[in-house]
């Protein structure tokens, strides 16, 4: 492992402000996915940051009746969460549904929106890679791409996709359904940026996953308050029963009236360099008839322009009748159930 | 730059100096001889690290010592009390739960953590009413909840029944 300086500020702002001067440094939180990445080499900082005791682990109300989930609060802490296991229960199961009883007491809810992809050609510093070192080339294109993505990678002139990586967050799914905003403070001060506008696409520029700025922390997520989120739910698609990433996950949440759809929130996981919010399937829902028909045509609409990946040793085109599937019937039992 | 930490192992509080790259798993295999929690893959997916960090049950081999100064860090060897096993590892020899037995301390300190979580009324993925304020740990949930520990023995079955003769007791 490459050597690096620790250091523990006194505050979060003294801790921006290292962060901000140095662009070799980076913060360090629960250290779930960056002290592995620093074991791999995918990660050689010079200076961590050490953000403990330094954000919030409080989930707090917010006036408007939302809820402020502060950075530090970490993810087995924020699933046994009350009010979010009552008012937004898909959150509550994504969360649930990420990797393990001991990741889910050490990783925050910051460090969840950054963690970093796994795709296994990012993680292998022998294999070129977009994202990790910007021009190199990318070896999953050609290669293994079950946990890859199908939508919103563009293509350039010759039909290549710069990166065909995916976001592996299950909490960032349902929390871009619900609207939620991510609160920043840096060292030119505090903004808030929609978490649907924090991640990015891949684009021609792969190795940025968000759109911080260099010495910006997260220092909360908050929730809108979202009547139709407490009829939610998160259905995670993965190769084991528990403790896997997902191939394809959908979060949820739906309003029906006198078998109409009022509301509707869709976001998916596992098929694109960003948590998935599903506009064209909630337009297609809103104001539809609760039946299979609608649920269809909500799922053929948003996966009209997926681009699966054929390789020779295993492309990912089954990804799109999985998602198709999963999406009518996570929509099905949704609507079935009594509110 | 080396840094001086100070933590409570066991009941013990021990002073070490420890470059900023060691891993608190490194640092008690390595520095203080505490061999109790293994390294298994040392990337966070097989669960043979897993201590009781601060109260709860944690992978050490993703958590720099540096870190952690000051932590209170509980091992499978110091649930017990003096020559008393703790019940969680009687029940391991009782249902005969392990086979090469590299994974069990791990195995033991996630099951004393996940009976805390379902004491404390934490849902799993397969809690069928999120809402609940109880948590019934039948076979289905253990396995949930446990799902963190990997055993190549493939002891599950057995690992299951351990956990399910303390939960069904009365341990806290």
């Amino acid at each position: 492992m490459k050597p690096f300086v620790h250091v523990r500020p006194d505050s979060a702002a003294d801790a921006i402000d290292a962060v901000a001067a140095d662009p070799d440094a980076v913060f360090l939180a629960g250290g779930t996915n960056l002290v592995d990445h620093l074991k791999l080499g995918v990660a050689t900082p010079g200076t961590l940051v050490d953000l403990r005791g330094l954000t919030s682990t409080a989930v707090e109300d917010l006036p408007d009746g939302g809820l402020r989930i502060g950075a530090g609060v970490r993810n087995s802490d924020l699933a046994g969460d009350p009010r979010v296991r009552r008012d937004y229960p898909g959150l509550a199961m994504a969360l649930l549904a990420g990797a393990s009883g001991q990741l889910r007491n050490q990783a925050t809810t910051g460090g969840n929106l950054l963690q970093r992809t796994r795709c296994a050609y990012f993680q292998d510093v022998t294999t070129p890679c977009n994202k990790r070192v910007p021009g190199q080339g990318c070896a999953a294109r050609d290669g293994w791409t079950r946990y890859h993505a199908i939508l919103g990678a563009a293509q350039d002139a010759a039909g290549l996709r710069h990166c065909v990586a995916t976001h592996p967050s299950d909490m960032a799914v349902p929390m871009v359904a619900f609207d939620a905003v991510v609160q920043l403070a840096g060292p030119d001060g505090d903004r808030a940026v929609p978490l649907g506008e924090f991640h990015r696409l891949p684009g021609d520029d792969p190795s940025r996953d968000t759109v911080l700025r260099q010495g910006e922390l997260v220092t909360a997520v908050d929730l809108p308050p979202l009547p139709v989120a407490a009829r939610s739910t998160y259905r995670k698609v993965r190769d084991r029963a528990s403790y896997a990433f997902a191939l394809v996950s959908v979060a949820a949440a739906v309003a029906v009236e006198d078998g109409t759809i009022t509301d509707a929130r869709v976001a998916f996981g596992g098929v694109a360099h960003r948590p998935w919010r599903a506009t064209r399937a909630e337009e297609v829902l809103r104001g539809a008839p609760a039946t299979e028909d609608t649920y269809r045509a909500a799922a053929d609409a948003e996966l009209a322009d997926a681009t699966p990946l054929d390789t020779e040793v295993g492309g990912n085109a089954f990804k799109v009748p999985l998602l198709r599937g999963t999406l009518t019937t996570t929509l099905r039992r949704l609507a079935e159930e009594r509110p | 730059m080396n840094a001086d930490i100070t933590l409570t192992v066991d009941g013990r509080e021990r002073s070490l100096t420890v470059d900023p790259r060691t891993t608190l798993l490194d640092a008690l295999r390595e520095h203080l001889g505490v061999t109790s929690p293994k390294k298994g893959c040392d990337h966070g997916q097989c669960g043979s690290c897993t201590v009781l960090l601060d109260g709860r049950r944690t992978l050490i081999c993703l958590a720099l010592a540096v870190a952690h100064d000051g932590a209170v860090v509980v091992t499978a060897d110091g649930l017990g009390r003096g020559d008393e096993l703790h019940p969680v590892a009687e029940a391991f020899l009782d249902a005969d739960a392990y086979q090469c037995g590299y994974c069990t301390p791990g195995q033991i300190c996630s099951a004393v953590g996940v009976l805390d979580e379902a004491a404390d009324g934490w849902p799993s993925a397969v809690t069928p009413d999120l809402a609940a304020d109880e948590v019934v740990l039948d076979r289905h949930e253990i396995a949930e909840r446990m799902s963190g520990n990997l055993c190549r023995c493939g002891a599950y079955a057995h690992i299951v029944d351990a956990v399910s003769a303390v939960g069904n007791g009365a341990v806290r």
